[in-house]
């Protein structure tokens, strides 16, 4: 009777996450069906859409990659997303620091007054930002998303490493300028070589959220040449009301699988980022 | 030669002065950061208040003051008034039904099974994709003839014969029905931020001191007891900040209303977002845009306060 129940529970256990991987890989189960899929495969609506019922061919991603703006789109998001990296750790390790040790009690309320600014929306602004790219002589530019991105990147990255540099005992520093080091000098030989995985932690978020944005990358830029992946793909590889159905779920697969691996590599800082410390990890 | 090493010293001497003075260190290395939130992110949202406080178009870019012109003009049009009741109403319907998956999936999580790591990787990836490309995946997905799901109701007999469940008609046309295309869209918010909201929960849930699930254990509470009543109780402020979280991405985001229906059928899926990018973006009327826009105020507005308080909290434990 123990046993069936136990047996019971496991199954239930197991059917429960198969139920919610299927829900979650759904439309990625699609994507790679659908890349690799005949034409008249795919545009026949009595065939089982599960099954290859023509051969496989690699034509669509041929196309994908020789024919369309596609490598055009993931340059662009590579070169924004590095930049906006540089842009970020240059900017909120020092922030993160000072509100982690430098600055006093009014630190702790400096951080909340800067993780606040995470919560304020792309969809808020990107109005008047776009009017300000406009007048800045951006528009159209990849420059302007390498301006602006680090307003989303800043905040949550400095969260993340003050959480990390908090965690590093001060006696450490403290011995090291005993041994005659400043207090800049102590930061570099003591702090930073201790927090190398916060810091890539935090170059994984910072790229993938440049990846990602959506709304300041369709208002600033119109012309094809200067889109990212997140909206290239989406506006560009649909042509007038044609879609290229194997070539668009191509490129959402090339661009998802690989970050989705990255993300679960950090997930655990990333999540210990958002409970704000208040979760002892 | 003795001169440049006095300079020298003199230089190493001062650097060393300058870089050991902690109240002159704190505020340079904050500065940057400041300086960089004030100027893009401060200084727009001025210029948005001002905005939908004038008469601004990209033609005509003079700020004319208007008064509560734009507020009034916009509450006249069915799009705002449709975009404003959707956005709440897709924002709360999504929001209940994540926090409810997310608690399943963060007590599933936390036990032990093989393949654990596949099937955590695998739940992660809609929200670790770019919306936009997993939009996409969606409306392929939903296509109005070829959606395997319709194929799949096709072949049990629930869709496109006389008498079947569903209706004779072959196909659902998701994105073509208002209701379905609205569900639609509330599944993709669901199959986005659940990921998140698990994941941030299960962090609560593995933060339960042992000793206390033990003592349960021994005073023979049964598992619903021991979940209504211990666990959920103790990961309560963590909810808060998945929700919180899961809100404010569900409220910064266009991607998929854009990419799933354009607003569509009709206007009858326009959220404010999209509704303000149509208008103060596509159409140039920059002050109705940001006015519109700006009704997402508000909610955040509640929302920073619900972290303030949170955050208050924490510090006095």
């Amino acid at each position: 009777m123990k046993n069936l129940k136990r047996w019971l529970k496991r199954s239930l256990l197991y059917a429960s996450v198969a139920v919610f991987c299927f829900f979650s890989a759904s439309p990625f189960i699609w994507m790679l069906i659908t890349m690799f899929k005949q034409d008249k495969d795919l545009y026949r609506s009595a065939n089982n859409p599960f099954i290859f019922n023509e051969p496989p061919t690699l034509e669509h991603l041929n196309l994908l990659i020789n024919r369309t703006n596609f490598p055009v789109f993931l340059r662009n998001s590579i070169f924004i997303g590095v930049l906006v990296v540089m842009i970020t750790l240059v900017i909120s390790i020092p922030a993160a620091y000072s509100l982690a040790r430098l600055v006093g009690s009014w630190g702790e309320r400096a951080g909340i007054g800067i993780f606040l600014v995470y919560l304020v929306p792309p969809t808020l602004l990107f109005i008047p930002l776009t009017r300000v790219v406009v007048s800045l002589g951006l528009h159209n530019s990849l420059w302007s998303m390498v301006l602006v991105y680090p307003t989303i990147t800043i905040p949550f990255s400095t969260w993340l490493l003050m959480g990390f540099f908090k965690s590093i005992p001060r006696d450490l520093e403290e011995a090291a300028r005993v041994d005659g080091y400043s207090r800049l000098m102590s930061f570099f030989k003591v702090i930073m070589p201790l927090s190398v995985s916060g810091i890539v932690a935090v170059i994984a978020f910072t790229f993938t959220l440049t990846l990602h944005e959506f709304v300041y990358a369709l208002a600033f830029v119109t012309s094809s040449a200067q889109r990212t992946i997140s909206v290239g793909v989406p506006t560009e590889l649909v042509r007038g009301d044609v879609f290229y159905w194997q070539s668009l779920m191509a490129a959402a697969a090339i661009v998802a699988i690989p970050v989705g691996l990255v993300y679960n590599v950090f997930l655990d800082r990333l999540v210990a980022g958002f409970t704000m410390g208040a979760v002892k990890g | 030669m003795e001169e440049t090493a006095t300079i020298k010293k003199n230089w190493t001497a001062g650097l060393r002065f300058w870089s050991d003075r902690e109240e002159l260190l704190g505020p340079l290395f904050l500065f940057p950061a400041i300086l960089y939130i004030v100027a893009l992110v401060g200084i727009p949202f001025m210029i948005a208040l001002a905005y939908s406080f004038s008469d601004v178009t990209v033609g005509n870019t003079s700020l004319d003051f208007a008064g509560l012109q734009n507020f009034q003009a916009i509450l006249k049009t069915p799009q705002f008034i449709t975009s404003l009741g959707n956005t709440i109403v897709f924002t709360i319907v999504s929001q209940i039904i994540i926090i409810v998956l997310a608690n399943i999936l963060a007590l599933i999580l936390s036990e032990d099974f093989r393949g654990k790591w596949f099937a955590r990787f695998l739940i992660m990836l809609p929200w670790a994709t770019p919306i936009a490309l997993g939009t996409i995946g969606w409306l392929w997905l939903l296509d109005s003839k070829f959606s395997p799901i319709d194929w799949t109701l096709r072949y049990l007999h629930l869709l496109g014969e006389p008498g079947a469940l569903l209706g004779a008609q072959k196909n659902l046309f998701y994105l073509g029905r208002v209701e379905l295309a609205k569900a639609s869209i509330m599944a993709i918010y669901v199959w986005r931020m659940l990921p998140l909201a698990a994941v941030i929960l299960m962090a609560g849930l593995t933060s339960i001191p042992q000793d206390i699930l033990d003592q349960a254990d021994v005073d023979g509470a049964s598992f619903w007891r021991t979940l209504f009543q211990i666990k959920l109780p103790l990961i309560l402020p963590i909810m808060s900040i998945a929700l919180l979280f899961s809100l404010i991405f569900t409220i910064g985001d266009m991607a998929v209303v854009y990419v799933l229906t354009r607003g569509g059928p009709v206007y009858y899926t326009q959220i404010l977002p999209t509704w303000a990018y149509y208008k103060g973006i596509e159409s140039g009327a920059l002050a109705e845009g940001a006015a519109t826009a700006l009704f997402l105020f508000p909610v955040l507005l509640a929302v920073a306060i619900m972290v303030l308080r949170f955050s208050r909290r924490t510090e006095v434990t």
